[in-house]
């Protein structure tokens, strides 16, 4: 039930957002979130948006494991 | 894909496995690691990440597949509604399949019941402005990762008049059932894998007493490939290296610690905690969503008289065992014999987040 890909937000229309993930669009409720903006990828379940994707995180974890990686082969 | 083709690296992916079996080289015995989440169970075994792993590793699916620990009860309720001349049931698509006692929404709709498979609840209050002669029921399954969406459905019912939308809730808690598995001793957890989308809603809080009173770690884990093994090796961590047990979050890109407290805020005003009855754990206090008496007008429990046949379960079938980690598929006589996802007997086998349909499709 859970659709773990984070899809970017295109349009904002009141409490209704268009997302959008290789070209494919869909309405989503915006209700269960604070502020967004255009360009935030956010977590969709079941037509709504549950949270925004930080960016800044993300990179993170990527950036720790290569690290690791580049210290391993040292 | 942004943010999805990075945790599927499989270079990153050998990284991180070489990193968790190395810690667990003087490590003696096994860790069973129990994943509470459907999407996980699927993701493990679609990515086949276990078989990069150490054997001292097992991994337990938990009942984590929200229409697999929904009781027989619910779903002959939501049939015998579905046969009421004035009802239309709109329902997420893996409900339908369930077996009841005697039948299941997908027989009921092709033998005329009105049962309409929705992608969103929001989708129910349109059925319901265009069919105003008719009460649709919606079927409220789902841990509280769908909760606060049904909430938010209601208070929208609520707000545009709408009076012939009504829910049947059957939504119900991730921890409590986490707690029970500890409490009743029957099957050996090291460390839990938590959902990650459950945890995107409530936050690390609800974990603490978990960890606190059994010392097992938990660790929130998002669901692509990356994601599982760093959490797996956060969990190795804490076990082999004999750290203090704690609650880690591996998906901060997504989870906070606070949780989506809007998310919450709709849970909290539209529903009331109270005992509930899981399949396979039985009553579990403290467990259950139910809709409160302000917006008991939604409530189709209250608002809806039906007659329920007596509910009977298949002598063999072992979803429940399966649902709490102490049996395998496998280990049922059924299994891939006269139930397999096109003809399933137990809802384990039924949905698409099932733990036996899991092992159907990727090891047979």
């Amino acid at each position: 039930m859970c659709l773990a890909i984070p899809m970017k937000l295109v349009k904002i229309e009141g409490n209704k957002g268009i997302v959008e993930l290789s070209g494919v669009k869909k309405e989503v409720s915006l209700d269960l979130l604070g502020e967004v903006e255009i360009g935030d990828y956010l977590i969709i379940h079941a037509g709504f948006a549950i949270e925004k994707l930080n960016e800044e995180e993300a990179k993170k974890t990527l950036a720790i494991w290569e690290e690791i990686g580049t210290l391993q082969k040292q | 894909m942004k943010y999805i083709t990075e945790y599927r690296n499989k270079n990153l992916s050998r990284k991180i496995a070489d990193k968790i079996n190395n810690a667990l080289k003087g490590y003696k015995g096994k860790i069973s690691l129990m994943e509470v989440c459907g999407t996980h169970t699927h993701s493990i075994f679609r990515s086949g990440i276990m078989s990069l792993l150490s054997d001292k590793i097992e991994h337990l699916s938990g009942p984590g597949c929200p229409v697999c620990v929904t009781p027989n009860k619910y779903i002959d309720t939501a049939i015998a509604y579905s046969r009421l001349p004035e009802v239309i049931i709109t329902t997420f698509g893996d409900m339908i399949k369930v077996p009841g006692s005697s039948s299941s929404l997908e027989k009921e709709k092709a033998g005329g019941g009105k049962v309409k498979i929705v992608y969103s609840p929001l989708e129910s209050l349109e059925i319901a402005r265009s069919n105003p002669e008719k009460k649709i029921i919606f079927l409220g399954v789902g841990f509280e990762t769908t909760a606060p969406l049904v909430a938010s459905t209601i208070l929208t019912a609520n707000e545009k008049k709408i009076k012939n939308f009504f829910v049947l809730s059957g939504h119900k808690l991730i921890p409590p059932a986490m707690m029970a598995l500890l409490e009743s001793g029957e099957i050996k957890i090291d460390g839990f894998i938590c959902p990650g989308h459950v945890s995107t809603i409530i936050g690390e809080t609800p974990y603490y007493p978990i960890v606190k009173k059994f010392g097992i770690p938990s660790v929130i884990v998002g669901f692509e490939p990356i994601d599982i093994l760093e959490g797996i090796e956060m969990l190795v961590r804490q076990i082999a290296e004999n750290e203090k047990p704690k609650v880690e979050n591996q998906y901060k890109r997504v989870v906070r610690s606070e949780g989506n407290e809007k998310a919450l805020s709709l849970i909290d005003k539209v529903f009331e905690v109270k005992d509930s009855v899981w399949r396979g754990l039985g009553l579990l206090p403290k467990s259950g969503l139910y809709i409160k008496k302000a917006y008991s007008e939604f409530d189709a429990q209250k608002k809806i008289n039906v007659e329920i046949e007596k509910t009977k379960t298949h002598a063999k079938c072992i979803c429940g065992k399966v649902l709490c980690g102490t049996k395998k598929p496998y280990e049922c006589e059924l299994y891939g014999k006269s139930c397999t996802p096109e003809n399933p007997i137990g809802p384990c086998m039924v949905s698409s987040e099932g733990t036996c349909a899991a092992y159907y499709k990727f090891k047979k």
